[in-house]
């Protein structure tokens, strides 16, 4: 399992344009929102929350295909279905590696990115926890989305379909929790709850993806 | 004897080939006569007459959330016992539903004009039947991406079965998310009814009219993707040497 994560982490790092890509998209997606709303401060720094989420979300699903996509079509995915490793393993370790390369830096990057935007300085911390707690849900359920689609040729825009209503309530759950810190009020509640989604999807959606991957396999 | 000779296709060929028109027979008339007598009530003291589309919103709105439903035991059919009618009519439920879930967001719009002032609100039960909308796209989506039929009928029931958790989860995520504009069920079974009889009896009439009719094209629709399953293996066989 730690193999498959090592091997993962080095494609993504040497092959290029893994971890910038996401960071720069995400980047370009925070420059482009204050030219279409205007740049007034307060019109920003109440969106800035729901921008910031929809972002990650954005180049998180950006990067969803190069889980299985690229192992499905020089066959190395067959090999990893015949080694010990059991495929639930393979997608665990797979989606993890995702989201070391992209939820991890978006992360890091955040309170930067919260600085164009006029983020309110009491909703950092906040943004910086839901975005931790969130985007191993994003990155897994992207695995799920990723596995049905892999025998599919040009499967970008249908993984986009699949993928974005199971984003919804992690997304609401996410804005939630930096709006209400924004508000200077508890948002306890929010962030348990996504805290709970993220544990609930980290522990059951891989035997989904793993039995789609069965399929596609087959 | 038991449901699941079914299973089998010549069989449910048979059956439902015998039923189909009396039960098509029977939804248009009790969707001529609901409809009809739901136009024939009186106009509401407070909503005048926009509250007849409520015989054509309700019950659409019932059978969206049904045909998921229906799908959704169909895959864990499918998945368990690998009958292909049950995969089969899983798909054809599909657009069945999706379309239900169109009109209920057009006649809701319609009706949410005059009467909040607004077509869409972003308000909870609009919102997941929005998500109930796109989960929909999606299913049909993989349906048709994926060649080989026996896979996708195995992809889609997992997305099945994911989606009907995430569509669930969705539904409680915007209820958190906004409060509600819509008003709270007229008909509930631990409420009790609240909605007078002039209206409630042709409303049932409707929803039975709903059910007959999803049923009808549920049927026909499986019949037909039975037939194209068939000509497809005749196809397969002439080409063989």
């Amino acid at each position: 399992m730690k193999a498959v994560f090592l091997r993962d982490l080095r494609l993504a790092f040497r092959a290029g344009g893994g971890v910038g890509l996401g960071l720069a998209f995400f980047l370009i997606v925070c420059t482009l929102v204050p030219f279409g709303v205007g740049a007034g401060g307060d019109i920003l720094s109440r969106i800035a929350p729901g921008i910031m989420w929809v972002g990650a979300l954005l180049a998180c699903l950006l990067s969803l295909d190069r889980i299985f996509a690229l192992d499905g079509e020089d066959g190395s995915l067959d090999l990893l279905a015949t080694a010990p490793l059991p495929l639930e393993g393979v997608v665990l370790a797979k989606a993890a590696a995702h989201w070391v390369t992209t939820g991890l830096p978006l992360v890091v990057a955040a309170p930067l990115f919260g600085l164009l935007l006029h983020l309110p300085t009491p909703a950092l911390p906040w943004l910086l926890t839901s975005l931790a707690l969130g985007t191993p849900a994003l990155s897994m359920l992207g695995a799920f989305g990723a596995a049905l689609t892999v025998g599919v040729r040009r499967g970008g825009l249908l993984l986009s379909a699949l993928v974005l209503p199971l984003y919804i309530p992690t997304l609401i759950f996410g804005a939630e929790t930096v709006r209400l810190g924004a508000a200077g009020q508890d948002p306890a509640t929010p962030l348990a709850l996504l805290a709970g989604i993220t544990l609930a999807v980290v522990a059951a959606i891989p035997f989904a993806a793993a039995a789609a991957l069965r399929v596609n396999l087959r | 004897m038991s449901l699941w000779e079914y299973a089998n296709p010549v069989k449910f060929m048979r059956l439902s080939g015998a039923v189909l028109p009396w039960l098509s027979a029977a939804a248009a008339v009790a969707l001529v006569a609901g409809l009809g007598w739901g136009f024939a009530t009186p106009p509401d003291y407070r909503q005048g007459a926009t509250v007849k589309i409520m015989f054509v919103h309700v019950p659409a709105a019932m059978m969206a959330i049904n045909a998921w439903m229906m799908m959704l035991v169909a895959s864990l059919i499918w998945i368990v016992r690998r009958h292909h009618v049950s995969a089969l009519a899983a798909r054809a439920a599909a657009p069945v539903g999706a379309v239900m879930t169109v009109i209920a967001l057009v006649t809701g719009a319609i009706w949410g004009q005059p009467m909040w002032g607004s077509w869409w609100e972003w308000d909870p039960r609009l919102t997941s039947f929005l998500v109930l909308f796109l989960f929909y796209v999606g299913y049909i989506a993989l349906w048709s991406a994926v060649e080989d039929p026996d896979s996708a009928a195995d992809l889609t029931s997992v997305l099945c079965l994911v989606g009907s958790v995430f569509a669930l989860l969705s539904r409680y995520a915007a209820l958190f998310w906004n409060q509600g504009l819509h008003q709270g069920a007229s008909l509930s079974v631990r409420a009790g009814e609240r909605m007078a009889p002039v209206y409630k009896q042709p409303l049932y009439l409707c929803m039975l009219a709903f059910f007959l009719l999803f049923l009808a094209l549920v049927l026909a629709r499986t019949r037909t993707e039975i037939r194209r399953r068939r000509t497809a293996a005749l196809i397969a066989r002439e080409a063989r040497p």
